[in-house]
């Protein structure tokens, strides 16, 4: 049974350009799924729809987002805002940037607990100690009342994925968790979110251009390019024989853990032109 | 420590400000043509009339032993007196003073309630025709300065349509005995809301003609940084956790975008201050400014340097109570 289900969906921008092209994948409850794809390919589009913070350039002009079997689109906005908030979180890019400057550490963990679901301060406040222990931050008391510049950019994304857990939400949107980070953190981050991840059985969308980090995190992935699913498949599978072309040359340019020096190679000009020519196939068959 | 330098750099600029401002009015009113013995006698009177009087002031001494004399006194809380209501300068600044206080500080709550809903309003529908029309509003708005803001709305909710007082401070027929001269503060206290409305009837105007430059130029600053705030990550996350609009832009956004604004508020309020003098006059309202005009008129020396000294006091009471504010809210600086 999926948690999420992304059926058919359409992005835009204002001029009518395509930015996501019918896009279907689904996440499972309990779930890592990896999405990949070069930069500007459409990942973050795809969770953003789904967390419904598009930005005002683009909208949607298709397709279903289903989230614990219930269709987001269908929901009038302020529904729709509190099922999101309630049941699923993001893991944001950059933790430099992703926390308000101007308030302390605690109610950003635990705003979301007692606004949009109603508990009761106290009880917000000991689930958002148990959580900063959970991501392993010492004195989580000290820490909750601290200002984010106070603390290094590693606490800062320990404590957004602490946040991200705090309602217990069984959707979590990890996009580029770690590119923020120093190579050290990066490693540390990655570890504790899979370590979250099983803990709360939490189905979890993880967007990277990393695929030596896909294989280590999810069990199934979805390659993109230019806003199309090229390849929908379990992680076993891919990286034992790819189906298609283009995928087989992203997998041919990821350095091996093996040879993590090794040279990295572009992916060949005839298979971009390949892909290009089948997303053109693809944008024609609509247009008709 | 650290504080206490702190506040000690505060009181030495504090007072070299002030030194400074009483030393240009000093020389300034007495180079300046004109002189106040002139204005006293009837015509006719004797050159022996006239030295006497000079004497009697303290005038026929050079301006620097002139301004030792006085420095001296002030510092012992002597301000002198004024030469033309024969009473002292204190007690006739510090009568005069509430009055000004509290028509600055009701324009400065009016400038800020309006121009701050503006600026949330035009960012909650940013992008709309609503926010043009508040753009367009706030445009009018600082197109004309305070005092024929002031003539405008005489004219119009005073003349056209009388629904507010144009002159004075109080109706005299209200009979109402006010023991301070802190009148709105002390009828809202004493819960006398007849004479609270009488008193806003008088107020208002004036207040709104200094406020509304001062909400159009709240407006424009608090919403470009607002809409700017509006980009940010924490913006984004917020609405991932399920918040409102409304209470993204006034829980999220504001905190971190109201200190540019507050620093200018703070710039804006001494400028504000200052067009009381004209505001007051225009209206006839019993205040300082009104007062300075009628001394400046007068060459009332002792009453123009007594006004101006506290003038300055609250330029940089101000300046001092803004800084305040900024380190109390910016939590950056809170703990530097
Ligand atoms: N705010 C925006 N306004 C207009 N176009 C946008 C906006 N944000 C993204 N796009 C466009 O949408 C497309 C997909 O962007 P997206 O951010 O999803 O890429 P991505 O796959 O996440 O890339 P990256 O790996 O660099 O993060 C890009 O072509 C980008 O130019
Ligand atoms: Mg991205």
């Amino acid at each position: 049974m999926s948690y999420l289900s992304i059926q058919d969906l359409s992005v835009r921008l204002r001029n009518g350009l395509p930015l996501l092209r019918k896009v279907s994948l689904d996440v499972k409850a309990g779930e890592v799924r990896a999405l990949v794809g070069e930069s500007g390919a459409g990942k973050s589009m795809i969770g953003k729809a789904v967390l419904g913070i598009l930005p005002r350039a683009v909208r949607l002009t298709g397709g279903k987002i289903l989230l614990d079997g219930e269709d987001l689109l269908a929901l009038p906005p302020k529904t729709r805002r509190q099922r999101i908030g309630a049941k699923a979180a993001l893991i944001p890019q950059d933790p430099l940037t992703a926390l308000n400057p101007s308030r302390r550490i605690g109610p950003q963990i635990t705003d979301r607990l007692v606004d949009i679901l109603g508990w009761k301060r106290p009880e917000a406040e000991a689930r958002a100690l148990e959580l900063l222990e959970e991501v392993h931050i010492q004195s989580p008391g000290r820490v909750m009342k601290s200002y984010p510049h106070e603390l290094s950019g590693g606490m800062r994304q320990r404590i957004l994925i602490a946040s991200a857990f705090a309602a217990e939400p069984k959707l979590i949107i990890a996009d580029e968790p770690t590119t923020a980070l120093d190579v050290t953190v990066q490693k540390q981050i990655l570890k504790l979110i899979r370590e979250m991840q099983e803990r709360h059985q939490t189905a979890l969308l993880f967007v990277t251009h990393d695929l030596g980090v896909v294989s280590k995190i999810s069990q199934s992935l979805s390659v993109l390019y230019a806003g199309k699913v090229i390849e929908d498949t379990d992680v076993r599978a891919f990286f034992d024989a790819p189906r298609h072309a283009y995928s087989k040359a992203l997998l041919a340019a990821t350095p091996k853990y093996t040879d993590p020096d090794g040279s990295l190679m572009p992916v060949p000009d005839n298979i971009i032109a390949a892909v290009e020519r089948e997303v053109a196939a693809f944008d024609a068959q609509m247009n008709e | 420590m650290q504080i206490v330098r702190a506040l000690l750099t505060r009181l030495a600029t504090t007072l070299v400000t002030l030194l400074g401002a009483a030393i240009i009015v000093f020389v300034v009113i007495r180079v300046v043509p004109g002189n106040p013995i002139a204005m006293m006698l009837p015509p006719g009177a004797t050159e022996a009339d006239i030295e006497r009087l000079k004497t009697l002031y303290g005038l026929d001494k050079s301006i620097p032993e002139q301004f030792w004399i006085w420095i001296v006194n002030v510092v012992q809380g002597d301000f002198g007196t004024s030469i033309t209501l024969r009473q002292p300068v204190f007690d006739l600044v510090i009568g005069r003073l509430p009055a000004t206080l509290e028509l600055s500080l009701m324009a400065l709550l009016i400038a800020v309630l309006i121009g701050g809903t503006a600026a949330l309003t035009a960012t909650l529908y940013r992008d709309t025709k609503i926010e043009g029309g508040i753009d367009v509003a706030g445009g009018v708005a600082l197109s004309l300065p305070d005092f024929l803001w002031g003539l405008a709305l005489i004219l119009v909710l005073g003349v056209l349509w009388p629904l507010f007082h144009i002159s004075g401070r109080v109706s005299p027929s209200l009979g109402f005995d006010f023991q301070s001269n802190f009148f709105l503060l002390e009828a809202l206290l004493r819960f006398r809301f007849d004479v609270v409305f009488d008193l806003l009837g008088h107020m208002l105007l004036p207040a709104f003609a200094l406020a509304i430059p001062l909400a159009a130029i709240i407006l424009q600053l608090l919403k470009q940084s607002l809409k700017e705030c509006m980009h940010d990550d924490y913006i984004t996350l917020a609405r991932t956790k399920g918040y409102s609009e409304t209470s993204i832009i006034t829980r999220d956004a504001l905190p971190n975008a109201i200190l540019p604004t507050l620093t200018l508020i703070g710039v804006q309020f001494t400028f504000l201050i200052g067009g009381t003098v004209i505001i007051e006059r225009l209206f006839s309202y019993e205040g300082l400014g009104n007062m300075a005009i009628d001394a400046v008129i007068n060459r009332d020396l002792p009453l123009i340097q007594g006004i101006v000294l506290v003038f300055a006091l609250l330029f940089t009471l101000v300046n001092l109570l803004v800084d305040m504010t900024y380190a109390a809210l910016n939590p950056r600086l809170r703990h530097a």
